[in-house]
């Protein structure tokens, strides 16, 4: 999933300074399963805002609602009900969420209320880790599984670097050396003499370096 | 020969090779690189040249080989791909080369967690291992790494580094290999202070006839102290200091400690010179540059041949 | 402030915490009655949501009170509020509200002399902190609407 971590409370209220009333649109997707942004996160952060006004012996007014997502129109239609009502918009959902609904509707301004980390699954309760770099041309059937990009601090596509130590990263004893797990996948597979096929320089293009990304399904679109 | 490179020079002429290492200075004081070269002419056959090692901002590998190359010395470009993508890289290689240097070593580099820039986008373009792809591309198709053909194509003695102490161990032998494959002409070695654990791992490099392939340097650097060889052991990522070392070191009173550093570097280069598949001594006296003549001489490495 | 009676609402649960303050009553043993117990099948139930919104509408302090760890009948439904308890303690300092005015506790159902004890000293800590700063707008509110 797309993983994120509320801003600090600071920040937002920085940005709702000049408002009374408030949307905060949760999303109950993404968010939701890394618990930054869901209905729970909504109705959390809404009381921690209204008692940070309420302690300067102002009010803020918040209607608290939670879309299936926001990062599609059909869904971010559903805040049309009550958009009027709203001087600003605060979402929780991730970056993609924030901007689809800041474009239906031009003339509200829409704050984040998180800060989009990375594309990761859960390594266990409470914990998410990265995973994906989005880099567009998955090497993941060549790795036994384990992704150099996203995993590896260097994206070494020919690892490990000289600064692996007992199966972690240089950087840090936390972070593990993708290119230890990506061995011991190779060999638990029967695979190893694959590691010394080098892989050859990536073609970023697919990846971000190439441009802001899009795809179109002719079967689908209209 | 691939090259007209000093270092290539020597090595193919069956000699034992000496090379050493310059940190260029974190300002523009051009004198402070001429300083260190300056100690080591008549003593090594090539002078390596860090690039931001550490992720510590220093001024230019190139700017410091250039100013080494017009002291009529040999540098050796360190070039790690951290810091540059592939047009860089190469656009740096064609300039080196114009300005007559023809020896290079390809790295990925310390990660940036470590240096001055923690908050610095890393690059990593390419690692190490595509970087001595396109150099040998370069030098021996004519092309650039996207295909295009080079006017007056640089022609590189190609260089890597080895780490037989990192882990995965089991691994180490493997990589070289790969290095190989990849055109890499010769290897510097991490510093070694485990000799059984170093002939272990050239044992393993003997039996896949590696040592056939490429020449390879071992890496000394002479330890200044018990704390600096403490330091080494615990702290730094991939090296292996072992107990003894440390004891010995420590055992020693402080004043006497360096020179114990310098008789425990000429003794492991006098054993390392018996191990077959060594070409040569990478020495590096990181900040105690005036100590390698020192240790060239007692080690019976000179004098150097003439180039 | 000598007159002022702090709201103190205590989340307890059923198992350990309410039947110590049970405990307490039966035994006659006195805690101030600014304290309203909340009974919970397990203080696991208990969210940061309902600290927070606690505080929101009017509470000076609030306290969770669960079994002594090892103990919780639903195995680890203390550890977790514990956990959740400081998180919402946490959001609390971020606003300039005070973690202070939020507490876990833990007993056995035994313990009515302790409960009685703790809830008088959270009590008092509560009162030297002074009301809840939000109160000032609901007692706004109740004023405008009179």
């Amino acid at each position: 999933m797309i993983t994120a971590e509320r801003k600090p409370l600071e920040e937002i209220l920085a940005y709702i300074e000049p408002y009374d009333r408030i949307l905060l649109v949760g999303c109950n997707e993404c968010v939701t399963v890394c618990a930054a942004g869901g209905r729970k996160e909504v109705a959390i952060l809404s009381s921690a805002l209204q008692m940070a006004r309420m302690k300067e012996g102002r009010t803020l007014d918040v209607r608290e609602l939670t879309l299936e997502r926001q990062c599609d129109p059909e869904y971010v239609e559903e805040l049309v009900k009550d958009i009027d009502q709203a001087e600003a918009v605060v979402s929780m959902a991730c970056g993609c969420g924030v901007q689809e609904v800041a474009k239906r509707f031009k003339s509200t301004p829409v704050f984040p209320a998180v800060n989009t980390k990375f594309m990761g699954a859960s390594e266990r309760q409470g914990v998410w880790a990265e995973r994906c770099q989005g880099c567009g041309e998955c090497v993941l059937g060549l790795t036994g599984g384990i992704c150099p990009v996203a995993r590896c601090s260097k994206r070494l596509l020919n690892g490990p670097c000289g600064g692996s130590s007992n199966g972690k990263c240089e950087i840090s004893p936390d972070v593990d050396c993708a290119w230890q797990l990506i061995w011991d996948r190779m060999k638990a597979l029967g695979i190893e003499d694959r590691y010394e096929e080098i892989v050859a320089a990536k073609d970023w293009r697919t990846s971000r370096d190439g441009g802001p990304r899009r795809i179109i399904r002719e079967d689908l679109a209209s | 020969m691939k090259t007209v490179s000093a270092l290539e020079s020597v090595l193919t002429s069956g000699n034992l090779a000496v090379t050493s290492e310059c940190g260029p200075p974190r300002g523009a004081v051009p004198e402070k690189i001429r300083e260190k070269a300056e100690m080591l002419r008549g003593y090594v056959d090539g002078i390596n040249v860090t690039d931001n090692q550490t992720a510590v901002v220093r001024m230019s590998s190139l700017a410091a080989c250039i100013i080494i190359r017009q002291m009529g010395l040999q540098p050796i470009l360190q070039m790690v791909t951290r810091d540059r993508n592939r047009l860089a890289m190469q656009s740096d290689i064609i300039g080196a080369y114009a300005h007559d240097i023809h020896t290079m070593l390809c790295l990925s580099g310390d990660h940036p967690h470590f240096g001055d820039h923690p908050m610095a986008a890393n690059v990593y373009d390419l690692d190490s291992i595509q970087l001595i792809q396109t150099v040998r591309k370069m030098r021996d198709e004519g092309k650039f790494q996207g295909g295009d053909d080079i006017v007056n194509p640089p022609k590189m003695f190609i260089g890597a580094a080895a780490n037989p102490f990192a882990d995965p161990f089991e691994l180490r032998v493997a990589r070289l290999a790969k290095k190989v494959n990849a055109g890499v002409d010769f290897i510097q070695t991490q510093c070694i202070y485990n000799l059984d654990k170093f002939e272990t791992w050239m044992s393993g490099v003997r039996d896949r006839g590696l040592h056939d392939k490429v020449y390879i340097l071992a890496g000394i650097t002479p330890l200044k102290s018990a704390g600096m060889a403490k330091y080494m052991k615990n702290r730094v990522p991939g090296m292996d200091v072992p107990d003894e070392v440390v004891k010995r070191m420590a055992g020693v009173p402080k004043e006497k400690q360096a020179e114990e550093g310098i008789k425990i570097a000429v003794e492991d280069i006098q054993r390392l010179k018996e191990v077959e598949g060594v070409s040569g001594f990478h020495i590096m006296a990181i900040e105690w540059e005036q100590k390698v003549p020192e240790i060239v001489e007692r080690a019976g490495l000179l004098p150097r041949p003439e180039v | 402030m000598s007159d002022f009676k702090p709201v103190i609402i205590g989340f307890c649960c059923h198992y350990c915490a309410y039947t110590a303050a049970d405990m307490a009553g039966s035994m006659r043993l006195c805690y101030p009655s600014n304290v309203k117990i909340v009974k919970v099948p397990c203080s696991g139930k208990v969210s940061a949501v309902h600290i927070l919104k606690a505080l929101q509408n009017g509470a000076d302090g609030v306290f969770v009170a669960g079994c002594l760890e090892g103990d919780c009948h639903f195995k680890d439904g203390n550890i977790k509020a514990a956990k959740r308890v400081s998180y919402a303690q946490k959001i609390l300092d971020e606003i300039g509200i005070g973690a202070e005015r939020v507490e876990m506790m833990t007993l056995s159902a035994g313990m009515g002399k302790q409960f009685a004890q703790a809830a008088s000293d959270f009590t008092e800590k509560i009162k030297s902190m002074g009301p809840n700063p939000v109160k000032q707008v609901l007692i706004k509110k109740a004023q405008n609407a009179m």
